[in-house]
């Protein structure tokens, strides 16, 4: 257990090694980008643009630069940002992650009731019309992109139907703090909640559905029926525990990545300060430090998540212990 | 009608047993199944629909890449401005023309006074290409990596394996948003070929490239079992040179779980457009997507929503039309494929 632990310890920390290379990369060694020039701004004299490549030490070999910039990061920690001079990078990461965490926890919790309430639904009463109609449902909340699903929520929430009883509680766009007004925070996210969930309760409930229809042609299930149990408790007991493996690891990996910065969209959309904005904003303005640490950041926890779905598999199923 | 032709060709054995090769199974289970005869129609009139975009702007008379801010219409026979002055708050400045539901701006103008009916579907245009152009790029690579990898084994695949789980844990979004950004404002030269900034061929490239990494794997992984299967061995043996063995006997194998991944990369690239454009960051003005109207729609979303949301709903039935047409597409080819 220890050696698998240790194992998947250095396939973290190399596949962070690879995306912080790739990082870098993008915004140093691509045709075109040039920092320098993107600092300066649009119609700096060449001397000035020469002065900040020589400032800001991209005149350097890339391998140098890199390593600089890496140890500010992770090892004095007092990386600053190239357009905010003087403004740490990491307290901006850190401002931003309860906004996040704050979004993604609500959504996720939201679709996990969800995906599980409209799959086991749809599984029990397979192929009758609830099954068909449940699906088409699912397959609509897929189809919609996130942004635009938002924008009409915006819409009927913000404006249309905002004068009505249906949403006059719903307060203007914008991230309350859940420390200093825990009932404002949960009005601002309920509509953000929704919106995000929309999308994965329709994956993880096609999911689910195809998982426990699967299962129901295993032998063990037939074993369960010929030892009488009831067709719920077959359901629930059998058939669906054994579907909620595929379950986890998706939900680990899907959590991971939008904790990690993936909700960018709705955050967008819903004016939440989280990481996603603050990320889009960085790259709007090609900040790269901030670019950098918020990109480290989404990826820790994405390997993270990969790494723990991989120990839980092991501690779940005995089948996968080597 | 089509009952009465698959019955006669089909005959009376048991599907199982026919003598038919896989492709013709498959293609009279998809031509049986309700929903992907409806899907493909719904997805075929959309592509003629935007196909037929230059013949709808002729017919309303209107130029959808150009500003109409001073432009009048005749409505029931009475002249009206395009960009009407504002009824709401102080009364100042203009908003546009609302749905006409009439030949000329059918779905009202957008802040430049263009037709909002015609950029739909010319932006359609656009939305489905790149996410067709994208998809052919991101399949061939994946199919490309996939084999190289499964079948080479030893350094080259881990090589390539650790590259794609990179990538892998890179957030998508992430991704994208970070090469369209950078080579947005860029105009530079890959060989004879000079991208100018503002290009559609950036999107395809970016949206082509990040989702390889979820074809490659199971196109290697598929790799990896043909390549101990006894007819790929007895090829080997049998001293066939590699390039035969790939082309004749590994490549058509791949191809089913490529195309199963056809209808799912088309829609993931119509969204994954969409959002880059609505990010500013995709398609480039004066040219329009589906993407760049919902952005346009964005400051009129409370007085003119129908800017916003007829693209939105073009987009949900496109791709909700390639969701249920993949889950066909997926029975019909591979009754064993799981979902995820």
């Amino acid at each position: 257990m220890i050696a698998t632990i240790l194992n998947r310890l250095i396939q973290m920390a190399f596949v962070m090694f690879g995306i912080s290379v790739l990082v870098f990369l993008i915004f140093f060694a691509t045709p075109g980008s040039d920092p320098a020039a993107r600092i300066a701004g649009r119609n700096a004299a060449p001397e000035t643009v020469a002065q900040i490549r020589h400032d800001f030490g991209f005149d350097r070999p890339l391998p140098v630069q890199y390593a600089l910039l890496m140890k500010r990061l992770f090892i004095t920690r007092d990386l600053t940002s190239f357009v905010n001079r003087g403004q740490q990078v990491i307290p901006q990461v850190i401002d931003a992650v309860p906004a996040t965490l704050s979004l993604v926890t609500g959504a996720a919790i939201l679709w996990v009731l969800g995906g599980i309430g409209v799959g086991l639904a749809a599984a029990a009463m397979r192929d009758t019309w609830v099954d068909r109609s449940l699906m088409i449902l699912a397959l609509i909340g897929i189809s919609m992109p996130v942004f635009w699903l938002g924008e009409v929520m915006n819409l009927l929430s913000q404006s249309r139907f905002h004068d009505t009883w249906l949403f006059s509680w719903v307060p203007g766009l914008g991230y309350v703090p859940l420390t200093e007004d825990p009932a404002g925070w949960a009005k601002a996210l309920v509509i953000p909640w929704l919106t995000l969930a929309v999308l994965y309760i329709g994956i993880y409930a096609r999911i689910l559905r195809a998982n426990v229809i699967e299962a129901y042609s295993e032998d063990f299930i037939r074993t369960a029926r010929a030892k009488g149990l009831s067709e719920r408790r077959v359901l629930i007991r059998h058939a669906f525990r054994t579907s909620l493996l595929p379950f986890v690891t998706m939900f680990g990996l899907d959590f991971g990545a939008l904790v990690g910065g993936a909700a960018l969209l709705t955050e967008v959309v819903f004016g939440i300060n989280g990481v996603g904005r603050l990320t889009f904003q960085a790259l709007q303005n090609l900040d790269l430090p901030v670019i950098l640490a918020t990109v480290m950041y989404a990826s820790f926890f994405v390997v993270a998540a990969n790494a723990i779905v991989d120990l839980l598999y092991a501690a779940i199923d005995p089948r996968m212990r080597t | 009608m089509t009952d009465a032709l698959t019955s006669t060709t089909s005959a009376p054995v048991p599907e199982k047993r026919s003598g038919r090769g896989p492709w013709a199974t498959a293609l009279s289970r998809l031509r049986r199944s309700r929903s992907a005869v409806l899907s493909s129609l719904v997805l075929l009139i959309i592509i003629v629909m935007c196909a037929l975009a230059p013949f709808y702007a002729s017919l309303a008379g209107s130029d959808p890449f150009r500003s109409n801010l001073g432009g009048k219409i005749m409505l029931n026979g009475a002249e009206v401005a395009v960009m009407q002055p504002s009824t709401t708050g102080l009364g100042l400045g203009v908003s546009p023309i609302g749905p006409t539901w009439t030949t000329q701006y059918m779905l009202g103008a957008d802040t430049q006074g263009r037709d909002v009916a015609a950029r739909l579907l010319y932006g359609g245009r656009n939305s489905l290409f790149i996410a067709g152009a994208a998809t052919v790029i991101c399949l061939i690579l994946s199919a490309v990596i996939g084999i190289v990898a499964g079948f080479s084994g030893g350094v080259v695949d881990m090589v390539l394996s650790r590259i794609m789980d990179v990538l892998w844990a890179f957030p998508v979004y992430l991704l994208a948003i970070s090469l369209s950004i950078v080579l947005l404002n860029s105009s530079f030269s890959i060989g004879p070929f000079t991208v100018t900034s503002g290009s559609l061929i950036l999107p395809i490239g970016i949206i082509g490239v990040i989702y390889v990494p979820y074809v490659a794997r199971p196109v290697r992984s598929k790799v990896l079992t043909l390549r101990n299967s006894e007819f790929v061995l007895a090829s080997v043996g049998l001293g066939m040179p590699v390039h035969r063995v790939l082309t004749r006997d590994i490549l058509p194998n791949v191809v089913p779980t490529l195309i199963v991944f056809v209808p799912i990369l088309l829609a993931l690239a119509i969204v994954t457009e969409s959002a880059l454009s609505f990010l500013s960051i995709g398609v480039q003005p004066p040219d329009a997507s589906w993407g760049t109207i919902i952005q346009d729609g964005q400051t009129l979303l409370y007085s003119r929503p129908m800017v916003a949301l007829a693209p939105g709903v073009a987009i949900a039935v496109t791709v909700l039309a390639l969701n249920v047409l993949g889950d066909c597409l997926r029975d019909a080819l591979d009754p064993r494929f799981k979902l995820g």
